[in-house]
């Protein structure tokens, strides 16, 4: 167990690594050069040049790139006009909205958290239940409504299906807010008001995926020796359907729980976008926009780091829920 | 590729079949695995509507010229005439008239219907070169992977998973503006075309772990198996091994991902267009109609069903079909 962990721990550092160096690199190819981006369009010449100095443009890449992880270990000093010392997760200073880059994470990062959680809990119940309902009740109208369900959710569209919430529940009915973020420890009322229709739009598409892959496990779980043992035994079907064939059905729902769930967290832009919600995503979004080199670097680390961290927990989950799995 | 996780249920589903061989049969007639599927998929009748649906998607974006000819509208004409001061459509539904049927673009007043049968062109080019380069690729490196295993196992697996814990969507938007001022520069003018070699490169890149996952699982899966160590046992080499031992073996899989690709590579173009990816708003795609439709909900909401209602028939289709697919290739499969 242990020595599992430290060797998915010991691929996940190298993943992370790599998806550093290649993001580093991919900016430097630019053929433009970072710091234009970083200016008005009237900037001067001996302006840019400071800029391009405080960025450390001139150092060698290898020490560009050294620089910037060292800031993030143990934070480092920037030049007066970035702030000047930045703390221990220091991602740097940007020239575009003027602000320390983990500011601006610290920022949106709740607003995408708030989006991702409600809405995967919703997705991971509506759509595992539903699926093991129809498995269980296989043939019935019941079932055959599941699969309708799954099968027109699995063709929408997020942008769709939000755009159409928000004709009928905001601009026609007049339910809810138009779609904005309030800190869920201000006002929690607000809160939710204001992200349900994201919440709803993510977890209707997403569960019915969800029905799909669960519905075709527990079937093809419930026709195992196993299961069929359990009832022969004498067990009731509660606890035969639960416990026993449950543990052994869900394993594939959570591999792809985890990559949809890691994916999500590293920002939401379709979603983000539909709504018009500034989080992760959109922040994301705007950075490449805007040419802001720094915060374009953190939101690829932060997500990848989400994914990275999602694929441990995945096999770690994995032990804990099939008896069978032995991790080595 | 997080995009859409409908490749992972699928790639389950296909795992879960097992075997991708069809059964024995006793039968008077001797037939091959592919005449039973053949027969399998006749006989179905969902494949049958969602296959007709498919066509017509596909003779109406491929006939897209005799349609404009024979419509009298091109996909770049504006109507301004027919909008009011604010620049929304007159009349009804978005204006909605016998001239224009399903209603004028608000803003640069274009019509509907033409752009849609253009933007149905562009999607499906897209998707299916996306599905075949993706494809070729998971192949290679799966039966490679699969096949040889050792170290060449390890580092493709790693690669995998490297791929797969980029974020596609940011990586894609940064890497597009990257790749035009590579080629042309502050003020050229980028071609349509370029946008959409630059959207189908970026598939090529992030869209092929699936496919080679599920080739190597399916690959490790024979490797043990007693005809390969017989052909193995014979001498024969790699190339041998791989095209004519172990791919026959595998086709079904294959093609069922393939075609369970396909939509999801229009709905990651739709989706890369609706946050500004690669295609200019020149060339008609459904993502950016969308996304520009957004700006009008409250005053025009008929401009946002169109495009949405078309990209929804279209990926049901292509998903009713795969699945019929998998079914007639699969029947162990216990959908």
């Amino acid at each position: 167990m242990a020595r599992f962990l430290i060797k998915r721990l010991f691929s996940a550092t190298l993943t992370l690594f790599a998806v550093s160096v290649l993001t580093f690199l991919m900016f430097f190819a630019l053929p433009r050069d970072p710091v234009t981006g970083m200016c008005p369009k009237n900037c001067n010449p001996e302006r840019l040049e400071r800029v391009r100095d405080e960025l450390g443009l001139n150092d060698p890449l290898v020490a560009q790139y050294a620089g910037y992880m060292k800031g993030i270990v143990t934070g480092r000093d920037l030049g007066s006009a970035q702030g000047g010392h930045c703390d221990a997760p220091c991602l740097g200073w940007s020239y575009v909205t003027n602000e320390a880059v983990s500011d601006t994470i610290a920022r949106v990062l709740p607003v995408t958290l708030s989006i991702v959680i409600p809405a995967a809990v919703l997705w991971l119940l509506l759509g595992v239940g539903l699926g093991m309902i129809s498995a269980l009740r296989r043939g019935t109208w019941l079932d055959r409504l599941a699969i309708g369900f799954s099968l027109t959710g699995a063709s929408l569209q997020l942008y769709f299906v939000g755009a159409v919430l928000l004709i009928v529940f905001v601009y026609n009915l007049r339910l809810l807010p138009v779609p904005s973020y309030t800190s869920i420890f201000d006002n929690p009322v607000k809160w939710a008001s204001g992200l349900v229709l994201a919440w709803v739009s993510l977890a209707f598409l997403f569960s019915a995926i969800y029905a799909r892959l669960s519905r075709a496990q527990m079937l093809e779980t419930l026709s195992e020796d196993f299961v069929r043992t359990a009832r022969a035994k004498g067990l009731a079907k509660p606890k035969v359907y639960g416990r026993h064939a449950l543990r052994a059905a869900i394993t594939p729902v959570v591999t792809i729980a985890g990559l949809d769930v890691g994916g999500a967290l590293g920002g939401t832009v379709i979603t983000e976008t539909t709504f018009g919600i500034q989080g992760l995503g959109r922040t994301a979004v705007d950075a490449v926009r805007s040419g802001d080199l720094p915060t374009i670097m953190a939101t690829v680390l932060i997500a990848a780091v989400f994914v990275v961290l999602a694929n441990v927990l995945v096999d770690l989950l994995y032990a804990a829920i099939d008896p069978r799995v032995r991790l080595r | 590729m997080s995009l859409s996780p409908v490749e992972g249920v699928a790639l389950a589903e296909i795992e879960s079949g097992g075997d991708a061989g069809a059964p024995e049969r006793r039968d008077v007639l001797g037939r091959s695995p592919g005449q039973l599927a053949w027969r399998r998929l006749r006989a179905d009748r969902t494949a049958m509507v969602s296959g007709v649906m498919l066509i017509v998607f596909l003779v109406l974006a491929l006939a897209a010229p005799l349609i404009e000819m024979a419509y009298g509208i091109g996909p770049r004409e504006q109507f301004q005439n027919l909008l009011d001061g604010f620049g929304m459509p007159l009349g009804y539904a978005g204006g909605v008239t016998g001239e224009h049927w399903f209603g004028l673009e608000p803003g640069l007043g274009r019509d509907i219907f033409i752009r849609l049968i253009y933007g149905l062109r562009t999607s499906l080019f897209i998707a299916f070169a996306a599905a075949v380069i993706t494809a070729t690729i998971g192949v290679v490196l799966g039966t490679l992977a699969g096949y040889l295993g050792g170290w060449l196992d390890a580092v493709i697996n790693w690669i995998t998973d490297l791929t797969l814990a980029m974020p596609f969507l940011v990586i894609a938007l940064a890497l597009t503006p990257t790749l035009v001022l590579r080629f042309y520069g502050e003020r050229e003018q980028v071609s349509s075309a370029f946008g959409v070699g630059v959207l189908i490169g970026v598939f090529a890149i992030f869209g092929w772990t699936s496919t080679a996952r599920l080739v190597r699982g399916q690959v490790i899966a024979l490797r043990e198996r007693e005809f390969v160590e017989a052909a193995r046992a014979s001498g024969a080499g790699l190339g041998h091994m791989l095209f004519r031992q172990l791919l026959p073996n595998i086709w079904a899989p294959i093609l069922v991902s393939f075609s369970l690709a396909v939509p999801q590579f229009i709905t990651s173009e739709a989706a890369l267009s609706f946050i500004g990816v690669g295609l200019s708003d020149e060339t008609p795609s459904f993502g950016r109609m969308i996304y520009r439709s957004l700006d009008y909900l409250q005053t025009d909401p008929a401009y946002v069903f169109f495009p949405g209602i078309t990209i929804f028939a279209l990926v049901f289709a292509f998903n009713l079909f795969g699945d019929a697919l998998r079914d007639a290739l699969d029947p162990k499969s216990s959908r």
